[in-house]
């Protein structure tokens, strides 16, 4: 499933194919000052501005350091946060102007699997009452007796026992309970699931476990992953296209093996010559060419491309003005005016 | 190269209510001058507490080294009474921990604490233990040093963090610097900064260094011998292309196959050990890989196999070394 040539509203998809439509998103979140009376001082730009478009059975990647804004992307397409500007359509639908009886139908087929799952289970539940629960609130199986049949259908499907049911999430291991997290989502029979760091607490052996789940998960059920990860390695496994981001700014989107084998935007660049690969013998033949300095503060992001204080073919224009995200070969979009 | 450090059989139990935990169960490597060595492993394989049982850092009485020598510059560690063994601590072997927010004291300024080793270890006045603190934050590349000084650590982010710790390890100059995951929790790109950082500091200043990770891909790029843990025990040892291009162990072997790499397109489907690792309370005789191994029969079930010889430095404890498959493909 290549990407098809971009809409110019929204990079991906071809248009009518378009499943969800992320359009100029931004989400600034305030940052207030008092106990009392509240003022804003300032705001933090967690994603600025980003648009992309995903259809029905691709998996997109979303990669970035720790404050680029991918799980606050994530988190907006969620119905989470209440976003400062922009729009995102599910299936057509603007999903921030969805009635109640919608919402709750939205939030049926949009699922969520979290990173951690030590804190994503409440811990005074048996699993068998997590799985339970969504099926019940939504009113998917009213008879109880069929959703406990229902369960140990998605224990099983999940690679777990079906004697976990009766167990609570302090009995398993940290592999067995992200299986529960990714059984709960799927017990609501979702289209969508957003993956947030959903493999990234696990030790490797498990982590190929539960990546091969869910892929074995989305071609079985035909499920749209949007997979949020700082993992480039996991990523370029898993993922149909990727879209990378720095400092609430979308910086590159192309299809997965492109975008790997022939990043564009320097920042894409600088993050992959990082990541170590194990093989000493593909290590001593990488150059590796470091970028320098830290990722700046959200708060205070720099003028013009966000990413040119570290980059190294910046020049003057870069201060000024935003570079803006164009398609630079059919399918490949890149925020950069110097390559 | 002469011998640094020299552990032999080592053994730590944890003492539990649930039984006596075999975290570290007879481990044997050693380090020479200047060397890198990896540890390598998953989470409670033991490779933390290995490190903590060098420093004597193991929290008693819940835990205990039982057995084994620690051989640093000939003097066994685990022999030394409490006050001498506060000099090797800090001076002679230092300690870079994973979580650079939390293995700082929040309430003291960074001056305080660099010049807090110095001072106590190297017995100078405070100006020059400061005019050392200057050089080292400069050492390990954070500009400003003076004013860095009065910093607390909040005011710092996550690198730069683990940069004084760096700078606080290589303080004394210490023979030998002990990682535990010292890049776990930082950003790819901060990651690749720190790693070139130590691996420059440590060639430069002919450091020794354990590092301690999980990470494979890090363990191919910096480390000149590897050891790979499971279960309390190292099942593999040898150089980095030993390990990664002649696995002689169906664990290293599998471990290779579960990781996704950077440099393979997608599709390809991961080969992940089944199973789960084994609670390190309820071992028994044989090889405690054996439930999870696709070569194991009746012999693995008898006695742990015994550490044997394959070529050059590389030792696997195997029954089945000589019947594994070929080793991971080449990359293309």
């Amino acid at each position: 499933m290549s990407a098809v040539a971009g809409s110019t509203a929204a990079p991906g998809a071809a248009g009518q194919m378009d499943f969800l439509q992320v359009s100029n998103l931004k989400m600034y979140f305030p940052v207030t000052e008092g106990i009392l009376i509240q003022r804003k001082v300032a705001e933090v730009k967690a994603v600025d501005d980003i648009s992309f478009a995903m259809h029905k059975g691709e998996t997109l990647g979303l990669v970035g350091e720790s404050g680029c804004g991918k799980t606050t992307t994530g988190r907006c397409i969620l119905q989470l946060e209440k976003v400062t500007s922009g729009q995102i359509l599910y299936d057509g639908k603007d999903v921030s102007k969805l009635n109640k009886a919608d919402l709750s139908q939205y939030r049926q087929k949009v699922q969520v699997i979290f990173q951690d799952p030590f804190s994503s289970l409440n811990p005074r539940m048996k699993i068998g009452e997590i799985l339970a629960e969504p099926m019940r609130v939504h009113g998917i199986i009213p008879d109880a007796r069929k959703r406990d049949e229902r369960v140990m259908e998605l224990l099983n499907i999940c690679g777990l026992s079906t004697r976990f049911a009766d167990r609570y999430p302090h009995e398993m291991s940290g592999g067995q309970r992200q299986r529960v997290g990714i059984a709960r989502a799927l017990s609501v029979n979702p289209e969508f699931i957003v993956c947030d760091e959903a493999v990234s607490a696990l030790d490797v052996s498990i982590q190929a476990q539960v990546i091969n789940l869910l892929e074995d998960l989305r071609d079985e059920f035909g499920l749209t992953y949007l997979f949020i990860s700082h993992d480039l390695s996991v990523v370029r496994h898993i993922c149909h296209r990727v879209a990378v981001m720095y400092l609430g700014n979308m910086v590159e989107l192309a299809s997965c093996d492109e975008l790997f084998d022939n990043p564009i935007h320097p920042y894409t660049r600088a993050l992959l010559d990082a990541v170590p690969i194990p093989d000493p013998t593909v290590e001593a033949a990488r150059q590796h060419k470091i970028v320098t300095g830290e990722i700046p503060s959200p708060m205070n992001p720099p003028p013009g491309c966000v990413f040119h204080p570290r980059c190294e073919l910046a020049v003057d224009s870069c201060k000024q003005a935003a570079p803006e995200f164009r398609e630079i070969k059919p399918g490949h979009w890149v925020a950069c005016t110097e390559v | 190269m002469t011998e640094l450090l020299k552990i032999q059989g080592l053994k730590t139990q944890f003492f539990t209510s649930a039984g006596t935990v075999k975290a570290v169960d007879g481990v044997t490597y050693d380090v020479e001058e200047g060397e890198t060595v990896a540890v390598v492993g998953e989470s409670g394989c033991g490779k933390s507490v290995t490190a903590l049982s060098i420093m004597r850092l193991v929290a008693e009485p819940a835990g205990r080294v039982v057995d084994g020598n620690i051989m640093f510059q000939g003097t066994d560690l685990l022999q030394l009474p409490e006050e001498e063994m506060r000099k090797v601590r800090g001076n002679n072997i230092a300690m870079v921990f994973q979580e650079p927010m939390t293995s700082l004291n929040p309430v003291l300024s960074i001056g305080l604490q660099l010049t807090e080793t110095v001072q106590q270890h190297l017995g100078v006045d405070d100006a020059t233990a400061r005019a050392r603190a200057v050089e080292l934050l400069g050492l390990v590349g954070m500009s400003d040093a003076e004013r860095r000084l009065d910093q607390y650590p909040h005011h710092l982010s996550g690198g730069m963090r683990q940069r004084v710790m760096i700078a606080m390890a290589l303080s004394c100059e210490p023979k030998l610097i002990i990682a535990d995951e010292p890049t776990t929790a930082l950003d790819v790109t901060i990651q690749a900064q720190i790693l070139e950082l130590m691996k420059n500091l440590t060639r430069d200043l002919g450091v020794a260094m354990i590092i301690i990770t999980h990470n494979l891909g890090v363990v191919a790029r910096y480390a000149d011998r590897v050891n790979v843990m499971y279960a309390g025990k190292i099942i593999e040892s040898g150089t980095a292309e030993d390990i990664y291009h002649n696995p002689k162990h169906p664990y290293t072997l599998a471990l290779l196959k579960s990781v996704p790499r950077l440099d393979q397109p997608r599709g390809a489907k991961l080969d992940p050990v089944d199973g789960q690792p084994p609670d390190l309370a309820r071992l028994d005789e044989g090889c405690s890989f054996r439930p999870r191994c696709r070569y194991a029969d009746a012999k693995c079930g008898m006695s742990f196999p015994p550490t044997e010889h394959v070529d050059g430095i590389h030792y696997s404890a195997c029954f089945k070394k000589d019947e594994l498959d070929s080793p991971m493909k080449e990359a293309s």
